[in-house]
């Protein structure tokens, strides 16, 4: 396990360096799909922050302490992807049950989450990188947060650009993709603030 | 009529309704392996071959799936078939496994294959759903491909990792990294509907 690096360069480089949209652009199709409005934007950034923390630390847990020690590691796609959906599924139904509120600002999102790859894609990386327990609460939490920060800045320059005469066949997701690399463009700026691979 | 069928399939997938380009699914995928096309190919045939016999299997079993839980279901299919692909990568092309990391499980969420198994496989018969598949296999796979192309060349001034342009050429290390694959699949997307008259 990298024990050279410490939970907190984790857990910024996730934010900024290896932001899990714009460099691994994990979780692209909602990033396109629900970044019109900055409300609706802000509503599934913070699932998925929720979800990809609880997940990371789930999936991190089954990992090493049931895939490991029966040597069934080649199984961890279909666990992984069973845990994402088992939880979603959990929550969405204690959501519910709780808070109307809460249901109508978040709960929506839920089901959309299960198909987003950030989340599957967050619980490969920790596996491959070999995080520690605690560096891969912080990269799921990390991730979250570059993942939200990014389909909300995103939300905010689209709404700015609705009025804008875009070029007809840029219209739409072209227009999307040309911003989503300026952004890219910008978070290279980051790169030397951390060293990680 | 049955050919007639197949035909409308093929020309659906790989034209008008492109999983790429016209329904914007898969483009996780899309953007991060195609900075060499080696790795392009690869991803491309692991994506055909889960796609094609996923649809065959949802398509077999389409009257057994209980309507309620058929995502889990069509996921712990496409899952299993991710997993033979993932294996078979690591025993014959460890090289090309170790650089594609998750994007190779990362297949499971393609919404591709998600989306020809809910709008096709399970309304269709098998050997339909299986030539399906293939079509929609080749319609990401070209795209992909014109993108690694453009991406590897002017990137690494390479093209399957053996060198095309000589010296004079500087190389775009842009076109490599995350925002060179931002901007061609815009521009590609641009093209296209620029040569579709209508809409």
């Amino acid at each position: 396990m990298s024990e050279g690096i410490a939970f907190y360069v984790v857990f910024f480089a996730a934010i900024f360096t290896n932001n899990i949209l714009l460099t691994n652009y994990l979780g692209m199709c909602s990033f396109l799909a629900v970044s019109k409005e900055v409300k609706t934007a802000t509503g599934l950034g913070m699932a998925v922050i929720f979800v990809m923390t609880i997940t990371s630390v789930l999936n991190w847990l089954a990992y090493y302490y049931i895939l490991v020690p029966l040597n069934l590691t080649f199984l961890r796609f279909i666990v992984f992807i069973i845990i994402i959906a088992a939880f979603v599924q959990l929550i969405e139904m204690i959501i519910e049950r709780v808070s109307d509120r809460l249901y109508t600002s978040l709960g929506i999102f839920l089901p959309l989450i299960t198909v987003n790859c950030a989340i599957l894609g967050a619980s490969l990386f920790l596996v491959i990188r070999k995080y520690t327990f605690v560096s891969s609460f912080f990269y799921g939490l990390g991730s979250g947060i570059g993942w939200a920060l990014a389909i909300i800045a995103m939300a905010g320059i689209r709404e700015k650009m609705k009025k804008s005469r875009v070029p007809k066949g840029l219209a739409g997701a072209g227009m999307a993709l040309i911003i989503a690399g300026i952004m890219a463009l910008a978070f290279m700026g980051f790169s030397g603030m951390l060293k990680i691979t | 009529m049955e050919a007639f069928k197949v035909k409308r399939v093929f020309s659906d997938d790989l034209g008008a309704n492109n999983p790429v380009f016209a329904q914007i699914l898969g483009i996780c995928s899309t953007l991060a392996v195609t900075n060499v096309l080696k790795n392009t190919i690869v991803m491309c045939a692991g994506l055909i071959f889960t796609t094609s016999l996923s649809n065959l299997t949802v398509s077999l079993m389409r009257e057994y799936i209980p309507p309620r839980i058929r995502m889990m279901v069509e996921t712990l299919i496409i899952a299993s078939y991710v997993i033979i692909v993932d294996i078979v990568l690591k025993a014959y092309l460890p090289d090309i496994s170790q650089q594609l990391g998750p994007y190779v499980g990362l297949i499971i969420t393609n919404c591709i294959i998600m989306g020809r198994a809910e709008a096709f496989a399970l309304s269709n018969p098998p050997g339909l759903s299986f030539l399906d598949g293939i079509a929609s296999g080749l319609g990401y796979s070209y795209v992909l491909i014109i993108i690694a192309v453009v991406r590897e060349l002017m990137g690494s001034g390479s093209i399957w990792g053996i060198k095309v342009l000589g010296e004079w050429w500087t190389n775009w290390s842009i076109m490599v990294m995350a925002p060179g694959a931002f901007f061609v699949l815009a521009i590609f997307i641009w093209v296209v509907k620029g040569m579709r008259p209508e809409e």
